[in-house]
């Protein structure tokens, strides 16, 4: 798509970026910055749309009825087969502790 | 005939009265895999050589030995006069989206590149448990954010088996490619807006998006919470019942799986087709479509070849007893699209939040001075394109300040696209539709790098469905013939919640009504040349 409203700047894509953790390459940010202000485009359709005052929302498509909703489970213990197995997949550990990095404070004011 | 182009169905038969072995179809499969899949889907993939253009590339990971353990298993059973399971000895692919125990299980992203899954997703662990083979982890686009399988991490990209220069579609590329290609007769795919129902036909398969709900999610490696499903992709609709019998039910580890008994879809394909309500509606028929020059959009009808199928079909419908009831109105179809720009996207930003490089997946090696850039840095090289673009629009749609605008308002716009169905489905309403019957996408399948970086294009290939997902209905898609090109085209079949078994039912009526048309002698190019060869 080449033409789009330019909605989000530079600067709110770069506090998105923040915000989503993403360290991003410029070639990176500049085409993801063009698709996003493309997508919004896209979607400006829905602000269009009549809808009336008592449309809910829906979260799911499927009503969840006591028919077909399942039962709670009961709040049992259940035992891991092979916590190790889960364990192990951290990509650094020491003797069953996840090792990351220093983990910055703020103070708050 | 080889024995991995028999049906499912065809193959527990033959392994049951002894005609062969579990390992003998192992074998099989396992040989044509060798002979049109071409070299895995890797990270470090280098140069595309030509050979590399011409074969299906199905897979990332091929797990031949706990195959060849589970078809001896299955043959040990049988001599013993054991019971080996309604899925004995049947070869399947599983999309890389399911975590299965002791398989990498990458979701096609370099962040799950190493990923080891400690435990099995419940419809696999239910095909498995059935006596199914698993003969590996097939591509996808990653995180499923495609429909065309090219923004895989893992390349070379599955290709089309009809014409390698085409996509397979996706996001299940490498489910339908594999069916297609005979490397198994079915698969395990998920469909969150399309993505089982167009690959199947784009490679001329049957795909099925079950009612949300009606298969487990857990093991599912999250995408859109309220829209993935689990669904089959086979080479018919009997397979289909098969495969959709054994892994359908409710499951105590997905508080939102339903909790109503499974029907024998495998009994309920002979019914009578006589009496069934099915409906044409005109906004199925035409897309609606941003013009990549321009951005301004546009309308058209779906081509006309494929409007033609879908019409083909009603006849035979017609011809078996059916009602077809036209001009149904489904006015809120064309919000699909926009709808799920904003609803995937926010669920998709949630659900990838937790890709960190802390407890699993990718982890930079790269000099980090505190948790937050480590995270940065992680997520940076771990995600692809598509990943990163679905979690940035996902905040951005549900920030504060523009959640009403977005995400809200398109949370209402869903109720609307529900209520089209609701109303067409009611059985005291105006149509009392037993199913809507629809093309499954708006186009045969394009051309590899035709579409791909262009994320609004792209996902208008799911216009026609998408809105089942939104309304969490069941559809299916099955071949409904060729185009000019020699390309599958899909017909679609959407029903109301938990009608799998009319869908199918449908479909199976179509298959037998049409088994001596000409199209249906006609195989995927690489088999073709299999055959030549």
């Amino acid at each position: 798509m080449a033409k789009s409203k330019q909605e989000i700047s530079r600067e709110t894509f770069d506090y998105l970026v923040e915000l989503a953790a993403l360290d991003l390459n410029k070639d990176e940010a500049d085409y993801l910055l063009t698709e996003l202000n493309n997508q919004i485009s896209a979607i400006q359709e829905l602000e269009a749309i009549d809808i009336d005052e008592d449309v809910p929302p829906a979260m799911h498509g499927v009503s969840y009825t006591p028919e077909n909703s399942p039962p709670l489970r009961t709040d049992d213990w259940i035992e891991c087969e092979d916590a190790d197995a889960i364990i192990e997949q951290s990509p650094v550990m020491d003797d069953r502790y996840i090792i990351v990095p220093d983990i910055p404070h703020t103070t708050l004011e | 005939m080889q024995l991995c182009d028999l049906t499912a169905v065809e193959i527990r038969d033959h392994i049951i009265s002894k005609k062969a072995s579990a390992v003998e179809v192992l074998k099989s499969c396992l040989q044509r895999i060798k002979q049109v899949d071409g070299r895995l889907g890797e990270l470090e993939s280098g140069p595309e050589a030509k050979e590399d253009t011409e074969r299906v590339h199905a897979f990332i990971t091929i797990t031949e030995d706990t195959a060849r353990a589970q078809a001896e298993a299955i043959d040990k059973m049988i001599a013993e006069g054991k019971d080996p399971g309604p899925l004995a000895g049947i070869p399947a692919t599983i999309k890389d989206v399911f975590c299965v125990k002791g398989t990498p299980s990458t979701m096609g992203s370099r962040i799950l590149a190493n990923f080891n899954s400690p435990y099995t997703a419940t419809p696999v662990a239910r095909m498995q448990s059935a006596g199914a083979v698993v003969l590996g982890k097939v591509n996808m686009d990653e995180f499923t954010f495609g429909s065309s399988t090219e923004s895989s991490a893992f390349q070379p990209s599955t290709r089309n088996p009809w014409d390698t220069n085409r996509v397979p579609g996706g996001s299940s590329g490498g489910s339908a490619a594999s069916v297609s290609a005979g490397e198994a007769p079915v698969s395990l795919g998920t469909d969150t807006a399309g993505s089982t129902r167009q690959p199947a036909a784009f490679c001329g398969v049957v795909g099925v998006k079950p009612t949300y709900g009606r298969v487990s999610r857990y093991g599912l490696i999250a995408f859109g919470s309220s829209l993935d499903c689990p669904g089959p992709v086979a080479r018919n609709a009997k397979d289909a019942a098969l495969v959709l019998r054994t892994i359908a039910g409710s499951d105590s580890r997905d508080a939102t799986g339903a909790n109503l008994p499974v029907p024998d879809y495998l009994k309920l394909l002979e019914n009578e087709i006589k009496g069934k309500r099915i409906g044409l509606s005109p906004d199925y028929f035409q897309i609606t479509f941003p013009n990549p020059e321009t951005g301004k959009y546009l309308q058209q009808l779906v081509p006309k070849e494929i409007r033609d199928a879908v019409m083909k079909a009603a006849d035979i419908y017609r011809s078996l007893g059916a009602e077809i009831i036209e001009d149904v109105p489904m006015p809120n179809t064309c919000y699909g699209v926009p709808v799920y720009f904003v609803i995937s996207r926010v669920e998709a930003a949630s659900n990838l939040h937790r890709f960190d490089g802390v407890k699993y997946g990718h982890r930079t090696v790269s000099e980090t001075g505190n948790l937050k850039t480590m995270y940065a840095k992680s997520r940076g090289e771990g995600f692809g394109l598509q990943p990163k673009l679905r979690i940035l629009m996902g905040m951005y749609v549900s920030a504060a300040q523009y959640s009403e605008q977005y995400y809200k308002r398109a949370l209402r716009v869903r109720t609307l696209i529900r209520k089209d169905f609701e109303q067409v489905f009611d059985r005291d309403g105006r149509y009392k539709l037993d199913a809507l019957l629809t093309p499954t996408t708006p186009t045969t399948a394009f051309p590899m790098k035709a579409v791909y970086g262009d994320s609004v294009l792209m996902q208008y290939a799911d216009q026609l469905t998408v809105p089942a997902n939104h309304a969490g209905i069941p559809g299916i898609s099955f071949p409904g013939g060729l185009d000019a090109d020699g390309l599958p085209i899909g017909v679609q079949l959407l029903g109301p919640d938990f009608s799998e078994g009319v869908l199918l039912q449908l479909t199976h009526a179509y298959e037998q009504a049409t088994l001596d048309t000409d199209w249906r002698k006609i195989s995927p190019a690489v088999l073709r040349e299999v055959k030549d060869g």
